[in-house]
C-alpha cells in the first residue's frame, strides 16, 4: 500500500463526521465515523489519525484531502472543498451510473439529487428548516418511546402494522405517539410508523420518478427503511456499499481529481 | 499535504453615486421629521405601492411604513422587535414587515432615531393599496386604531392575467373617492395640473428607475440585486418630485461609465443569477459578498423591477395610475408573471434562478405554486429555492442556505 497514493474525504455532518482514505482507482482503503459534536476540525483531524494508525501510515502518505459538508471550511488540511450534494453525487457515481436519483437522508437534513444519464446533476433539493424526516426526528422518536436509538431498527423489523403518524411536526408526533399508546399500539409498530413517516416527508420533496440511490447514515443504521421505501415506491433502490460514507467518498474522489488535473 | 488555502475574496465594487443616495433620503426622512414637528404640512401614510402622487398633490409628506420595514430589516432589529407584536396577537406567519414595525412602534425604537432631526411622523391619514396583499391593510388598521385618523385605500383585483378597462376602473374610481376627504385634511384646493405634473414626475422617475435597472443586462454587470434593493429607496418615497429623478440621473452616469470601461459589480463575473422574492434584508451585505466570492452575479429581480411603472399617462392621471398600480408583477396570475420573467431571463441573461420563499410573505413568493418546475421546463434553466424570510431571522438557516446556494453554483460550474 505504501507506494501507492492515498486521498482523505472528510464529510463533516451536522450529527457525524465521517472520514475515509481511498487509493486513487477509488478503492476504500479505510474509515472512520464519529459524533461531530461542537469541534469539527478536531473530529475529523481525529477521525482521520485513527485511520492512518490502523494502517500504519503517516499523514504524508496523503496526497490531497477534500472536505465537504456543513464544516467543510473548517476542515484545516483539506486541499479541495465542495457541498456535500456535489460529493454525494460523485460518490454514487463510483457505484451506478446515470441517471438517478440520490435521496440522502442526514441526521440534520435530506437531499434529493437528480443526475442525467452522464452524471451531470440536472436539480437538487434540500428538505425545508425542520427536523420531520430526518434522523433527529427518529433520534426523537428513540426517546419518547425509551429505547437507544439503534434498536429502532430491531423493533420496526418487529412490526405487523406500522402505525400512521401523520403530524408534520416533531413536536406534535410525539404528542401523537403518546395518543398511540394510550390507544395500545405496540412499540415495534411506532418504531415502524417513525419511519414511514421519515419516507413520507421525503415523497413530498420530489415526485422520485427516476433510479432511486439512498444512502446518509439512517440508510446506513437502519436497513428496514430501504424495505419500507421500495413498499412505498412499489420498485426496488439501490443502495451503495457505505451509504454512510457516500459523501466522503465524494470529496476523496474530487481530491483524486484534482490530483490528476493537476499532474496533467 | 498543505493547509487550508484561503482565498482572497473578489470584491464587490462600491456605488460610488451612494452618498448622493443618502443626502437624498436624509432630505426626504428631514421634510417629513420636520412637518412632525412643526404639525404641517400634514402626514399620510401610505402603503409602498399606494397612489402617492395623489397625495402629493393634496399636499401631504408621504411616509411609507415598508421603508420603514425594510430599515428595520436591514438594521436587524426586526428579530428582536417582531416577538412584541406577535405577544399581542399579531402571528409569527403573517407580513413580518408589519409585525417588525408594529414591535418597533410598541418598544418606542426605530433607526430613524439616529437620523438628524428625528421626530415620529404621527399620522393624519392612512392610505393602503391591497394590490400587494391584505396584511397592508390589516397593517393601517392597527395604527387607524391607535391614532384614531382616517383610512382610505384601494381595494384591487388580484391575480389578473390581463388588465382590462373593468379592473382599471374600479381601481380609478377608489383613487378619486379619496380626493375629497383628503384635500379636506390638508385644506387645500384639488389642483388637477398639480396632480398631472405628479403623474408625468412619477412616470419619469419610473423610466429613469428602468434604465438603472436594465444597465445590468451588460456583461459584465455594473450593479447587483442587493446594490439595486438600496437604490431603490428613492424610486419608493420620492414619487411625484424631482429629485430622486436627479439622484437617478448621477447613478445613471456611474453605472454607463463602468460598462464603458468593463468594470462589473463583481470581479470576474462567471455566473448571473435571477432573484424571485423579497430580499433577506438582513443578509444583504454578506449575500452580496457571498456571491461575489462564488463569482456570481444576481443580476435581476422581479423585487426591483416592481417599482417600474409605465401606465402613468399626465394626460388621464387617475386611470393611468390605477393601470399602473393594477399592471404591478404581485397582481398578476402566474401565467403573465411567467411570461414576463421569461422575458427577464433572456434580457439578462441568465444561468440560474434563485426563488425565495420568504416564510410570512406569501405574495412574494412565487415558488409555491409549481411556477419553478415550470419554468425551468420552459426556458432550461435550474432553479433552486432557498427558505428564508424578509425580516424574521428565525425562518433563517445560514448554514442551509450558504449549502444550498453554492451546491448551486458548483452545479452551473459543470454545465
Amino acid at each position: 500500500m505504501s507506494d501507492k497514493k492515498l486521498y482523505c474525504g472528510v464529510d463533516v455532518g451536522a450529527s457525524a463526521t465521517k472520514v475515509v482514505i481511498l487509493e486513487e482507482d477509488g478503492t476504500l482503503v479505510g474509515h472512520e465515523t464519529r459524533r461531530t459534536g461542537v469541534e469539527a476540525a478536531e473530529v475529523s483531524e481525529s477521525c482521520r489519525d485513527a485511520i492512518l494508525e490502523s494502517l500504519g501510515l503517516e499523514k504524508n502518505a496523503i496526497a490531497l484531502t477534500g472536505s465537504t459538508g456543513f464544516a467543510r471550511d473548517d476542515v484545516t488540511f483539506s486541499d479541495i472543498k465542495r457541498t456535500e450534494i456535489s460529493c454525494h453525487s460523485k460518490g454514487c457515481l463510483l457505484y451506478f451510473d446515470g441517471p438517478m436519483t440520490i435521496v440522502d437522508i442526514g441526521g440534520q437534513d435530506n437531499k434529493i439529487i437528480n443526475l442525467d444519464e452522464n452524471g451531470k446533476r440536472t436539480s437538487f433539493k434540500l428538505n425545508r428548516k425542520c427536523a420531520a424526516g430526518t434522523g433527529s426526528f427518529l433520534e426523537e422518536i428513540s426517546t419518547i418511546l425509551n429505547k437507544p436509538l439503534e434498536d429502532l431498527n430491531g423493533l420496526a423489523e418487529q412490526s405487523e402494522t406500522p402505525v400512521k403518524l401523520g403530524s408534520f411536526c416533531t413536536v406534535f408526533t410525539k404528542t401523537e405517539i403518546l395518543t398511540n399508546f394510550r390507544r395500545g399500539d405496540r412499540i415495534p409498530d411506532i418504531a415502524a410508523g417513525a419511519f414511514e413517516s421519515v419516507i413520507r416527508r421525503i415523497i413530498e420533496m420530489d415526485p422520485l420518478t427516476g433510479n432511486i440511490v439512498l444512502t446518509g447514515g439512517v440508510v446506513g443504521h437502519n436497513p428496514y427503511i430501504v424495505k419500507a421505501f421500495e413498499r412505498v415506491l412499489g420498485r426496488p433502490v439501490r443502495v451503495p456499499p457505505h451509504p454512510q460514507l457516500t459523501g466522503a467518498i465524494g470529496a476523496a474522489l474530487f481530491a483524486i481529481e484534482e490530483n490528476s488535473q493537476g499532474t496533467e | 499535504m498543505t493547509d487550508a488555502k484561503t482565498e482572497e475574496k473578489p470584491l464587490v465594487r462600491k456605488i460610488e453615486s451612494r452618498r448622493a443616495m443618502a443626502k437624498a433620503m436624509g432630505e426626504y426622512f428631514g421634510e417629513i421629521f420636520e412637518a412632525a414637528r412643526e404639525g404641517s404640512p400634514k402626514i399620510a401614510w401610505c402603503t409602498s405601492v399606494g397612489p402617492a402622487e395623489l397625495l402629493v398633490a393634496c399636499g401631504f409628506r408621504v411616509y411609507f411604513p415598508e421603508n420603514h420595514g425594510a430599515m428595520l430589516g436591514a438594521t436587524r432589529m426586526a428579530t428582536d422587535l417582531i416577538p412584541l407584536a406577535n405577544a399581542v396577537g399579531y402571528s409569527p406567519e403573517i407580513c413580518s414587515y408589519l409585525t417588525s414595525d408594529v414591535g418597533s412602534f410598541l418598544k418606542g425604537e426605530t433607526p430613524m432615531a439616529k437620523m438628524p432631526g428625528y421626530e415620529f411622523p404621527k399620522p393624519d391619514v392612512l392610505i393602503y393599496n391591497t394590490n400587494q396583499c391584505r396584511d397592508v391593510k390589516d397593517w393601517m388598521s392597527y395604527y387607524q386604531k391607535h391614532f384614531d385618523v382616517p383610512m382610505y385605500g384601494v381595494n384591487t383585483p388580484v391575480n389578473i392575467t390581463e388588465v382590462t378597462e373593468d379592473h382599471v376602473d374600479v381601481a380609478a374610481k377608489q383613487i378619486e373617492a379619496m380626493v375629497e376627504p383628503l384635500c379636506e385634511i390638508t385644506g387645500v384646493k384639488f389642483d388637477y395640473d398639480l396632480f398631472k405634473e405628479k403623474v408625468s414626475l412619477s412616470r419619469e422617475l419610473s423610466e429613469k428607475w428602468k434604465t438603472v435597472l436594465e444597465t445590468a443586462s451588460a456583461v459584465p454587470s455594473p450593479i447587483n440585486f442587493f446594490d439595486s434593493t438600496i437604490h431603490m429607496g428613492p424610486a419608493v418615497v420620492m414619487r411625484g418630485s424631482t429629485r430622486a429623478i436627479d439622484y437617478y440621473n448621477l447613478l445613471l452616469e456611474e453605472l454607463n461609465t463602468c460598462i464603458e470601461t468593463g468594470t462589473g459589480s463583481i470581479e470576474d463575473e462567471k455566473y448571473r443569477i435571477y432573484w424571485d422574492g423579497m430580499p433577506i434584508w438582513g443578509k444583504l451585505k454578506s449575500h452580496s459578498e457571498h456571491f461575489a466570492s462564488l463569482k456570481t452575479c444576481v443580476v435581476a429581480s422581479t423585487y426591483c423591477n416592481s417599482w417600474i411603472f409605465d401606465a402613468f399617462d399626465a394626460d388621464d392621471p387617475f386611470k393611468s395610475m390605477a393601470r399602473a398600480y393594477t399592471e404591478l408583477f404581485i397582481v398578476r396570475s402566474d401565467a403573465w408573471k411567467e411570461t414576463y420573467m421569461q422575458r427577464m431571463f433572456d434580457l439578462y441573461k441568465i444561468d440560474g434562478i434563485i426563488y425565495h420563499d420568504a416564510k410570512t410573505c406569501p405574495a412574494n413568493s412565487n415558488n409555491r405554486y409549481g411556477m419553478p418546475d415550470r419554468l425551468q421546463k420552459d426556458s432550461g434553466l435550474p432553479y433552486i429555492i432557498i427558505q428564508g424570510d424578509l425580516n424574521d431571522m428565525r425562518c433563517y438557516s445560514e448554514e442551509q442556505t450558504r449549502t444550498n446556494i453554492e451546491a448551486f453554483i458548483e452545479q452551473l460550474a459543470e454545465k
